[in-house]
């Protein structure tokens, strides 16, 4: 799990995205550095418009106008790829590498998947793209992952049509499609948000099966801290642009050192006495376009002071564990905060 | 169901809710001339005789997977859609036994909040005008009287009363379920349902939101009924649990109760799937299969085909909700002495 003793896959390099609006500039990733280990999962923790879809889309270089790039790196580290920055990449080279190396998961498969195309029809064109094969190994190929993502009868739901699928079933779908090609990194967009509990539980399951079978290296982008918690290996907690903290998920859930990301656990029901008030940030997220100077976390903090009115650089403060914030929590209320986390 | 019927504020007995899309000629037809089955009118037992009592003060969370008929529920007692069976007990009244006065009062008195602010408030309307219209219509209020009124409203759900000249598109997410909660406040009710009111907004807001409906609940003396699939939201805000699944109640209990010791399979299952905070990966123990489509539903009992424990009874014969224990209720085969398995205790 440890990113040295694991070869690199992925290293953002202070990316920034922004987007030109008549309001202003939207600088909805603002410098994140993040790096990813082959066959690794990192969950990407943020509230609405944290900039974390954003952070998504752009290694995927799916951002269009008025978003744009503006700065930093993307370096790929994937099979017969040499360190290639994929924010210089031609969109030739894009196409080439979505899909066979690098695929997404959507939040909404019903968005994702083509409504007048068979199913089979859609993952045989998503294997022809990148590889030169028959139809009948590629339909064999989509069969089988359908069946590997636990949709049963596969050989006769591949003549189906997305609108015969339940939620969870298109999820899967979308899931198994995303997959086809063996990718080396997978993106996942909030892809069980919109499903039940029971389903929810079932594709985490799937996902993280297949991600370990194979090891491909996953990105969860996800807004529900308890649910990423135990799913990925390490975790980013991302705020206005930025990542606040990051690092392996035991560390940072055991005793999250950035402020906002001990508010969002103490804002988790569950982490509450029952019926008692849950403990909550004061204020909202602030709008991206208008930005508080230095941390933006700071007129919602409880620690923050006059130097906070400068940017705070990431700073370590554990193996792996970064976090960028001048007062960090430094004491752990050790016995009773484990008490509360049930493992 | 619970306590002394006099006590109840509301009291459902047997209520059905049956959604029926009749067959068309040509369906009628082809199903007379190739003799299969097709020919007959389609129903969804989107509710299915719902036993229910809500003493006054209490806050009950029904939970459920989507298409489990709990948003159904909700609009049945709320009025929304009338229901096909049973009797609803208002105050102790069936709505036959009321004079319409009476029955306005219950109207008025039950309100509901929705899932969804931006596709329930009206996007063309000011925040003054979606607060106060109802509260005018109804004479609670005088024409002069609604801007203090909205601003007294408006300031009791944490909202700046200068907001009130704007729309809705102007407000965050987390305003807007104000916005919403607040129009349910303004004629004065008893009774709130609440569909999923909290589901789409983020965990912080979320936790304000839920912060509110607590503080309501204590400074109003209001009686909840909060629909959710969010256990966690509903074990921290609950005094008792319904589970509701395939348009039955499976399992009634006091919330505490209800998550040490479940007693039903589902609930189990359901239980042991909610996210909670770990520190390290934890094993995923999914319910096998989804929820059948209401349209051809399973028989006997409607979980069996997703139960781990199911027996041949069970496919053929409902099971009936029972009394387990003090202010518990299950609806499970197992309950019956005779087929207690090992280790079931």
């Amino acid at each position: 799990m440890n990113t040295s003793t694991r070869s690199l896959l992925l290293e953002i390099n202070s990316l920034q995205t922004w987007f030109d609006t008549r309001a202003g500039t939207v600088k909805a990733v603002d410098g994140v550095d993040l790096t990813l280990a082959r066959g690794e999962i990192l969950g990407l923790v943020g509230e609405s418009g944290s900039g974390k879809s954003v952070m998504g889309y752009s290694i995927m270089r799916l951002i269009d106008l008025p978003g744009r790039i503006v700065g930093g790196s993307i370096k790929f580290y994937g099979e017969g790829t040499q360190n290639e920055d994929l924010v210089n990449a031609t969109s030739d080279r894009m196409r080439r590498l979505r899909g066979s190396h690098i695929a997404m998961i959507f939040q909404d498969p019903m968005m994702s998947l083509n409504p007048v195309l068979r199913i089979d029809t859609q993952m045989i064109e998503a294997i022809q793209a990148h590889a030169k094969v028959s139809n009948k190994v590629a339909r064999d190929r989509a069969r089988d992952m359908l069946g590997k993502v636990g949709i049963p009868s596969p050989e006769e739901r591949l003549q189906a049509y997305p609108h015969q699928f339940s939620g969870g079933m298109r999820q899967r779908v979308a899931i198994a499609t995303a997959m086809l090609n063996k990718p080396e990194l997978i993106i996942a967009d909030e892809p069980t948000t919109a499903l039940d509990v029971t389903v929810q539980a079932q594709i985490l399951y799937e996902v993280r099966k297949l991600c370990r079978e194979s090891g491909t290296a996953l990105i969860w982008i996800t807004h529900d801290i308890a649910l990423i918690s135990g799913l990925a290996d390490r975790i980013a907690v991302m705020y206005a642009g930025r990542v606040v903290e990051t690092g392996l998920v035991r560390d940072v859930i055991a005793a999250p050192r950035h402020p906002y990301t001990a508010g969002l656990m103490g804002s988790v029901p569950s982490n509450n006495p029952r019926g008692k008030p849950l403990r909550q940030i004061p204020g909202m997220t602030p709008s991206l376009s208008n930005l508080p100077k230095g941390c933006a976390f700071a007129p919602r903090c409880e620690r923050a002071t006059v130097t906070c009115q400068q940017v705070p650089q990431e700073s370590p403060v554990g193996a792996e564990h970064k976090v960028r914030c001048f007062h960090p929590i430094e004491s752990i209320p050790a016995q009773s905060r484990h008490d509360r986390i049930k493992v | 169901m619970t306590a002394s019927k006099s006590e109840a504020l509301l009291e459902l007995q047997g209520i059905s809710k049956r959604f029926v899309q009749r067959a068309d000629v040509a369906e009628k037809l082809t199903a007379k001339l190739t003799g299969n089955g097709k020919g007959a009118d389609r129903v969804v037992h989107a509710v299915d005789h719902v036993d229910l009592a809500i003493r006054r003060g209490e806050v009950v969370g029904l939970v459920g997977e989507s298409g489990c008929g709990k948003s159904t529920l909700g609009r049945v007692i709320t009025g929304i859609h009338p229901s096909t069976e049973g009797v609803m007990r208002w105050k102790g009244k069936t709505e036959s036994e009321m004079t319409g006065e009476e029955r306005h009062a219950m109207r008025l008195a039950v309100q509901m909040i929705f899932q969804d602010p931006m596709s329930s408030l009206n996007p063309r309307k000011q925040v003054r005008d979606i607060i106060g219209e109802a509260p005018l219509a109804h004479g609670l209020i005088k024409k002069d009287d609604i801007d203090s009124y909205v601003e007294q409203v408006m300031q009791r759900v944490g909202l700046d009363p200068t907001y009130k000249m704007r729309y809705p598109h102007q407000f965050s997410g987390g305003q807007r379920a104000r916005i919403g909660i607040a129009r349910a406040l303004a004629v004065q009710p008893e009774f709130l349902v609440c569909d999923e009111s909290v589901a789409a907004l983020d965990v912080s807001i979320q936790a304000q939101v839920i912060n509110l409906f607590m503080k309501l609940c204590h400074e109003l003396n209001l009686t909840f009924l909060f629909i959710s699939h969010d256990l966690g939201v509903v074990q921290h805000i609950s005094d008792r649990v319904v589970i509701m699944y395939l348009g039955r109640v499976v399992e009634v209990a006091p919330t505490e109760e209800l998550f040490k010791a479940p007693n039903h399979p589902y609930t189990k299952g359901l239980l042991s799937e909610i996210p909670r905070i770990a520190t390290q990966p934890r094993e995923f123990v999914p319910i096998k299969g989804e929820i059948p489509s209401p349209l051809h539903p399973p028989s006997g009992c409607h979980f069996h085909p997703r139960c781990p424990y199911a027996m041949d009874r069970c496919k053929t014969e409902r099971p009936v909700l029972k009394q387990i224990g003090t202010n518990r209720w299950s609806a499970c085969h197992l309950n019956d002495a005779d087929n207690k398995p090992a280790g079931n205790a």
